[in-house]
């Protein structure tokens, strides 16, 4: 069954996307009298590539940075950073997305640029947690025979550790990829043009439809995300033969 | 040394903001020049001694101390600053906290932390520590001694408002966690005994779960709204499109997978040895279960309790948007009126609430983690 759906949810998706018009029949029962029943004000199509660009670039940066200091604080000369960075990514993680995106405004003005910051820094953690994981549980016999063999530091890290650790880092960025969808999502209230601002729209003309139209979309671009990074991970545990 | 380092950068920006009203973006005031001289200097003195104290690697108790010391000092100066510059601004003016003082707290907060998680307290110590610092909070607002900065001017007017809020908050977070564990917890041993139930629940759970929550908030609108008007029993109970209904019910659904998954990883984790024992001294499936299988899986399931309580108090923020009610109604409102003030005072106790569950069912899972040794 699994076969059939996942291509099918792609192609509904991409038809609520790109040719809203056609499913004006489903949504019109929801719509008040006499009330638009189709987002029109901006092109979904905009909204949703604004909004997964957004997603993209935050977690791409927040890959690139959290794998960065987990390798550091995994190297003997950052060994002594390693307790005070567990405690921050402790203390971190009970942040509410909501709340570090409520915060940035403040800090840095209504936006992209504050939903763009709380969903990088919000990423951060999963990606950390996951990358210290996945490169502290190498088994020592694997690199003292990478040691053997005659492998600098470098190679070691880049050829051994880092491939093994790649399913459970992969596991983090996928944790950061769907929280940063959800929380661009609500990123519309602070001004950022993604698809929530559908939502908010529906709900604040009380317009039913529109929040329908909206939940739909997103909730079908969370689900296919997370489908196709579990489908990676899966791919490059067989190849690593885990 | 880090923490040293980062403080004195942090000096350098702006302690305290003053701004002409509410909505006007306030003028940094550095943090010598905050209060006169006669309250900064002790002030500044505690949080520099502090701060130094902190340097002490291998004294982790004179590092609690130090901490201890230069969050005292930190909040004298903010609130003899914001009395001292308030004394002599217009009637309107605000005075609130900027980022030199957020980063300073940051950083004494972190390295009280830091110097706490290395003494490794005890369950006991850490509820006594965790008492003290709420009492402390508590005592500071009680005194008045934080009145004079914007966020409570902005809470004066709505004393009530607030507590309706946090009321409102912990019904949606707690109550849904309550049900969600009623529901969860019998689901779990279920799929637990039946991989079969299992294999079919756990990934729809998850796909749940993926579901961005302003999108989940938003389906259920028009589903409770058409039960609510389909059936008047459910209306009369509360059933609704939009407000508490809709945001409780999403919460339970959110929350279902981590009790789910953490039930059924708890009953897992029991050496098939302790079962076959059980078995053995005649014990029925049900006293396995409430004897055997619960108190030993108990840790991994609190666990998944903790992962939603965290979860939903912070999700319960976005209930503002339906009307739900709860600190949220204050994030989005000051999002709205891009009252700064009012964003914080809807975000600052969701952030508190969180961290004191987390910690709160931090110390309850290592009560019940079973000593080992002692016990067999």
């Amino acid at each position: 069954m699994r076969t059939y759906l996942r291509p099918a949810l792609a192609v509904l998706l991409l038809a609520l996307v790109v040719w809203p018009e056609r499913f004006s029949w489903l949504f019109a029962p929801f719509a008040p009298q006499g009330g638009p029943v189709i987002y029109s004000r901006t092109s979904l199509l905009s909204l949703s590539l604004n909004h997964l660009a957004l997603v993209l670039i935050a977690t791409l940066a927040a890959t690139l940075v959290a794998v960065g200091m987990a390798i550091l604080v995994t190297r003997p000369f950052g060994a002594a950073f390693r307790p005070l960075s567990r405690t921050v990514t402790n203390i971190g993680q009970t942040f509410p997305p909501v709340a570090v995106l409520a915060l940035a405004v403040p800090a840095l003005g209504f936006g992209e640029g504050p939903t763009l910051v709380a969903l990088f820094l919000y990423g951060l953690l999963p990606i950390f947690e996951n990358a210290i994981a996945g490169l502290s549980t190498v088994s020592p016999t694997v690199l003292d025979a990478a040691r053997g063999i005659g492998l600098t530091r470098l190679q070691r890290l880049i050829r051994i550790e880092l491939p093994l650790a790649l399913p459970v880092i992969l596991n983090g960025i996928r944790l950061s990829a769907i929280i940063a969808l959800g929380t661009a999502t609500i990123g519309s209230t602070v001004a950022a043009k993604t698809l929530g601002e559908v939502i908010i729209a529906g709900l604040l003309t009380n317009n039913t439809a529109f929040v329908l139209q909206g939940g739909l979309i997103v909730g079908l671009f969370a689900v296919l995300l997370y489908d196709l990074m579990v489908q990676l991970e899966q791919r490059i545990s067989a190849r690593l033969g885990l | 040394m880090l923490f040293l380092i980062l403080g004195a950068a942090s000096c350098a920006a702006p302690f305290l903001s003053l701004a002409a009203n509410r909505i006007v973006v306030g003028e940094g005031v550095a943090l010598w020049r905050a209060a006169p001289v006669q309250h900064s200097a002790p002030a500044l003195f505690l949080l520099g001694l502090g701060l130094l104290l902190g340097l002490l690697q291998s004294r982790p108790v004179l590092r609690v101390a130090g901490a201890v010391l230069s969050l005292a000092g930190l909040f004298w100066l903010l609130s003899m600053g914001a009395a001292a510059l308030l004394a002599d601004a217009g009637r309107y003016a605000r005075v609130s906290p900027a980022a030199g003082f957020w980063c300073l707290l940051v950083i004494c907060a972190l390295l009280l932390a830091d110097a706490l998680s290395q003494l490794q307290p005890g369950p006991r110590t850490r509820a006594a520590a965790l008492a003290l610092t709420l009492l402390c909070v508590a005592g500071l607002l009680k005194a008045g001694l934080l009145s004079d900065l914007s966020i409570a001017q902005e809470f004066a007017p709505r004393k009530a408002a607030v507590l309706d809020a946090f009321i409102r908050h912990l019904w949606l977070a707690f109550g849904s966690l309550g049900l969600a564990a009623l529901i969860g917890l019998p689901l779990g041993v279920l799929c637990h005994r039946h991989s079969r139930l299992r294999e079919a629940l756990l990934p729809l759970l998850s796909f749940l779960q993926t579901i961005p929550s302003l999108a989940m908030f938003g389906i259920m609108i028009p589903l409770l709204g058409w039960i609510g008007t389909q059936f008047p029993a459910a209306q009369a109970i509360g059933i609704a499109g939009i407000g508490f209904a809709p945001a409780f019910l999403a919460l339970v659904l959110y929350s279902l997978l981590p009790v789910v998954a953490n039930t059924v990883a708890g009953l897992e984790s029991i050496p098939p040895a302790v079962r076959d024992a059980a078995r053995g001294i005649g014990m029925t499936t049900w006293q396995r279960l409430f004897r055997i299988e619960i108190p030993l899986g108990l840790p991994v399931i609190l666990t998944g309790l903790r992962i939603v309580l965290v979860q939903n108090t912070g999700l319960a923020v976005i209930a503002g948007l339906i009307g739900g009610g709860g600190f949220g109604t204050f994030v989005f409102q000051g999002l709205n009126q891009t009252a700064t003030d009012l964003i914080l005072l809807g975000a600052l106790p969701t952030v508190a609430l969180a961290m004191v569950a987390a910690i709160v069912m931090d110390i309850l899972i290592e009560i019940t983690q079973p000593q080992r040794g002692s016990e067999t």
